[in-house]
């Protein structure tokens, strides 16, 4: 499954109205720990493709979301849910720590 | 439950130098890595030290070159969380979140993460200001104020660095002059906007929502001083990636595991290799040698 690119055009419609879970990656271009979870998260993203959408967002480009969640290391995944997300995970150290952290949400996979 | 000949625990350059190298005898290799390759060689911009490069090196593009040579002759990738290891016995047992897998030897490359200072609230201030790579979350506190922790190497670099990007940086460190090689020293003094904090250590984390700050007390006269700051860098060493094989194997006082320029640990088909293992000299080069060497002490254990 592709990861889908979210940008503040569309964020609305494609995080906060969306149907499925959208798991979203606050990225830069610049931030070398990003680059490190990308395997896992194209891992994750064809392993859960039944249940959540992969989504990632460059924060150069929309540093008012990130301001808006709060975000201020990256990277930071945030998983929302029918508009709303929980607690974030922080620089994950491994695929099973995101995993576990979506299985603290109720996602499977 | 996979099968291989040889598992390498972990994916920084001694683990790929190892698959590497194994693959290529002719056993089947599999390499457990929780993230991606690279390790602590991964969140490094520039290295200048690894030979082959003319200019400059990316870590991360480093670390995907041995990791694609090292699927080239057969080695396989397994993005896995090793949770716990029997490595008695001539078969190995290795117990992850992607399942079991059985090997006939079991290379270790864990390496090392960054130490904590260990002052009250770390954890949680962790993304919030407080950070152990200047090199990942630097370019986040660009013209803002920073502590940097430490007296050696990596604190220098790291010093360094951000003076280039932050309006003003504090050093502190608990002795009165830093470990670091002349080449960071002469730099940073040249750095206008950098101050030397000496004899000092972080006491106290202020913070509301994030950090705002430090006290540190002067480990001499017991002085406090509050310093206001948005970004705690910390650069005080590493620790070795053993809890795992605590009991299995025989570690030295700082954790890392026993194990001479052969690789080989206190338990038969047991290899160490790069950062986790007792050496002289921590560097991508040694690490690559160390998965080399094992390789060749493997192939007359199995032999």
């Amino acid at each position: 499954m592709d990861i889908l690119k979210i940008t503040k055009e569309n964020f609305a419609a494609a995080v906060q109205n969306a149907e499925r879970p959208i798991l979203l990656d606050f990225w830069a271009p610049w931030c070398v720990y990003c680059r490190r979870i990308a395997p896992a998260l194209d891992k994750i993203a064809e392993e859960y493709a039944s249940k959540l959408t992969v989504a990632k967002l460059n924060i150069d480009d929309a540093p008012e979301l990130a301001e808006q969640f709060g975000v201020q290391t990256i990277p930071t995944l945030l998983l929302f849910q029918k508009g709303a997300h929980g607690e974030g995970i922080i620089a994950p150290e491994s695929k099973a720590k995101i995993e576990e952290w979506l299985s603290q949400q109720g996602l499977e996979k | 439950m996979k099968q291989y000949d040889i598992a390498i625990i972990g994916g920084g350059p001694a683990g790929y130098s190892a698959a590497l190298y194994c693959a290529r005898a002719g056993f089947t290799t599999a390499v457990l890595e929780q993230l991606a390759p690279g390790g602590q060689m991964s969140t490094t911009n520039e290295i200048d030290n690894y030979p082959g490069f003319d200019d400059t090196v990316d870590g991360f593009d480093l670390a995907e070159k041995m990791q694609r040579g090292a699927e080239r002759f057969g080695a396989v990738t397994e993005i896995a969380d090793v949770t716990s290891v029997q490595l008695a016995g001539d078969t190995k047992l290795l117990k992850t979140s992607e399942g079991d897998f059985e090997a006939r030897a079991v290379i270790i490359a864990t390496g090392a993460a960054p130490r904590e200072l260990g002052v009250a609230h770390e954890k949680e201030l962790r993304g919030r200001g407080v950070t152990y790579c200047a090199t990942c979350d630097g370019r986040m506190y660009k013209d803002k104020t920073v502590v940097v922790v430490g007296g050696g190497n990596t604190a220098a670099a790291d010093a360094l660095f951000l003076a280039k990007l932050c309006k003003k940086v504090y050093l502190v460190h608990r002795r009165d002059s830093l470990r670091a090689t002349r080449l960071y020293i002469d730099a940073l003094q040249k750095m206008k906007n950098v101050e030397f904090i000496w004899n000092s250590q972080v006491a106290e984390f202020l913070y509301d929502a994030k950090v705002q700050g430090v006290v540190v007390k002067n480990v001499q006269t017991g002085e406090t001083r509050r310093i206001e700051a948005e970004g705690i860098f910390v650069a005080v060493g590493r620790v070795p990636n053993t809890a795992m094989f605590q009991g299995q194997l025989e570690l030295d006082d700082a954790g890392y595991i026993v194990a001479d320029e052969s690789t080989r640990t206190s338990l038969p088909g047991v290899y160490a290799v790069g950062d986790v293992r007792t050496k002289v000299l921590r560097q991508i080069v040694t690490a690559a040698a160390d998965g080399a060497v094992a390789s060749h002490y493997i192939e007359e254990y199995l032999a």
